[in-house]
């Protein structure tokens, strides 16, 4: 059990700075979608309420574990519905006659 | 018996190697929202690591133990489903802002919850070691108050309730604050040491995280919102991953830590956009309580050109570069489809058209970004505040629609000024300044804005997007 746990705590510092790597290189522009793709991981807390329903005796314990297994469906599937709603979005601007017929040029080099 | 489900669960090799592959496809997924190119597909990975993540635990030997608990299940994902998919295709962009304030609530809660339930299960002290303690009721504190936090967030963003700080005065509101925290986790220590009463610490816990929550969000205004939201995603997150932990669960480590980096990244940028500190935007306060120097006197006599849509549209028109600097107002005004109807019609009579965005504006992180982009502008046209500012000086006309604070000068010249030191828009250096307002009500801050007294600024009072579309208008009528 002493063992589980550090090995935890390990993953929970790693996870830490992999997270800070990952992240930091995430431009201003796609900040807004990149709170909602949070909202959505975070969501993995509806794990902890599957794991726990059988566990749970009494109708209070059961209610609370639905509101909560309710509430993380709602960051995971909400969180990446309206992600995937917002970067559908954003678009480059379309290349103009000039650079497409350039384009075209190298392409018959 | 958590424990011998935790044990069972471990030997169980299969549900370990899925969880690895869960969070690997979470990491590599969010690893794709480094370009708007890559993210969409990266968002679709991360979704598929999810679902690993959920079948692997149900899977789980034990979960789907009794009839109860298969029926429970199904209820609260049904209920999720139900609720999450409409808000996530229905939701305007201007409202983002809100659903993220909103999501991370339910993240929190959900945190909570299960805390409560773990702790409400198992009465006799002693029963789970100290350390899962400490870690759930890390959680619990942390969930709790994110979800109260949140849920007034969302409030004074969706105006239910008032935007402005809302706070007992002089310093009483930081002593309760002060005092509630130190009931909590003193709470939390008492029941670490082991009190038979378990089921009723933990409800005072929650509650008294709650009042906090409440508390600490409350005194804070409309504009430091983009900090708060942030602030609360990397609660969030935390509370998750401690959960993670105590659960001895590493998919929920890795997302949660991943969250709470991101909300703590994104939490330090939004604060030194705004050049203040963290614990002073929590200490509250800013957004309109902070009596501004009293420069009405200064500022009396000096006068304001008011202009109309048919000479900006003129000044438009023959301008080389126009650069158009939003702000919330544009958010209010929905006006950001006209602002693209203005940018093609400019670009049709070869005006070169950018967008100059602060981190800052509006009321979330990226907030005008999605507008715009909404709007189907071109994210190449989008330049970030380091990038535009060397640009004024060869810019003809900026165009300042619904934005204030982010563009006033005060906070480079004028060290007595409140907002003294952020960085800003420098759209005093263009050619002409055009600025699209309601009325001259102060910005968010209650700070006068020399801008608008600019002998080079003209001021377009009206409905931003009632405004844009007039001078779109008279531009195509050039």
């Amino acid at each position: 059990m002493g063992t589980t746990f550090v090995i935890d705590l390990s993953v929970l510092v790693l996870a830490g700075f992999v997270g800070y790597a990952v992240i930091s290189k995430v431009p201003n522009t796609l900040h807004t979608p990149l709170m909602s793709g949070t909202n959505a991981i975070h969501g993995v807390v509806v794990l902890g309420g599957l794991l726990l329903m059988h566990v749970a005796t009494g109708w209070l314990e059961h209610l609370l574990l639905v509101i909560a297994v309710a509430f993380g469906t709602i960051n995971v599937i909400g969180g990446f519905l309206v992600t995937d709603r917002m970067l559908g979005m954003f678009k480059s601007k379309p290349p103009t006659p000039e650079e497409t017929a350039k384009a075209l040029e190298e392409d018959n080099k | 018996m958590i424990a011998q489900a935790t044990v069972f669960f471990r030997t169980t090799y299969f549900i370990d190697a899925a969880y690895i592959v869960a969070f690997s496809l979470l990491i590599y997924g969010m690893s794709g929202l480094t370009g708007p190119r890559t993210a969409v597909r990266g968002n679709k990975i991360a979704s598929v690591g999810m679902a690993v993540a959920v079948i692997a635990t149900l899977l789980t030997p034990g979960v789907w133990a009794g009839t109860t608990t298969v029926i429970l299940i199904i209820v609260g994902v049904v209920i999720g489903t139900v609720i999450g998919i409409p808000a996530a295709l229905k939701v305007r962009m201007t409202a983002m802002p809100q659903m993220v304030a909103i999501f991370n609530g339910v993240g929190g809660g959900a945190v909570a919850l299960i805390a409560w339930v773990e702790f409400r299960h198992h009465f006799e002290p002693g029963f789970f070691p100290l350390r899962t303690e400490i870690f759930e009721l890390f959680g619990a504190i942390v969930g709790s108050i994110s979800f109260w936090g949140s849920n007034i967030a969302f409030g004074k963003l969706q105006e239910i309730l008032p935007g402005r700080p809302i706070k007992l005065p002089g310093a009483s509101q930081t002593i309760l604050n002060l005092v509630l925290f130190v009931v909590a986790v003193g709470s939390a220590i008492v029941l670490c040491a082991g009190v038979h009463s378990q089921a009723l610490f933990i409800l005072g816990i929650l509650v008294t995280s709650a009042v906090l929550g409440n508390m600490v969000v409350l005194p804070i205004g409309g504009a430091d919102m983009p900090v708060v939201i942030s602030l609360l995603n990397a609660f969030t997150g935390l509370s998750a991953a401690a959960t993670g932990v105590a659960l001895n669960n590493t998919v929920m480590i890795v997302a949660g830590m991943i969250v709470g980096a991101s909300g703590t990244i994104l939490t330090n940028l939004m604060a030194k956009a705004m050049n203040r500190s963290v614990p002073a935007i929590v200490a509250g306060g800013f957004g309109g309580a902070v009596a501004a120097p009293d420069r009405g006197s200064e500022l009396e006599g000096r006068t304001v050109r008011s202009t109309s849509a048919q000479d900006v549209a003129i000044q438009l028109a023959y301008a080389r570069q126009v650069v158009v600097a939003p702000g919330y107002g544009m958010a209010v005004a929905q006006a950001q489809h006209a602002v693209r109807e203005l940018e093609r019609a400019l670009e049709a009579k070869g005006v070169t058209v950018k967008y100059a965005i602060h981190p800052v504006a509006g009321r979330m992180p990226g907030h005008m970004n999605v507008l715009l982009a909404e709007a189907d502008v071109p994210y190449d046209l989008l330049r970030e505040m380091d990038d535009i500012n060397p640009e004024f000086s060869r810019t003809d006309v900026t165009l300042v629609i619904g934005a204030n604070d982010v563009t006033n000068p005060a906070a480079k010249n004028e060290p007595g000024s409140p907002i003294y030191g952020m960085p800003i828009l420098e759209v005093d250096r263009s050619g002409s300044v055009i600025v699209l307002k309601r009325s001259m009500a102060s910005g968010f801050a209650g700070i006068d804005n020399p801008l608008f007294y600019e002998p080079k600024t003209a001021m377009l009072f009206g409905d931003a997007k009632q405004s844009v579309s007039e001078i779109t208008a008279e531009v195509q009528a050039l």
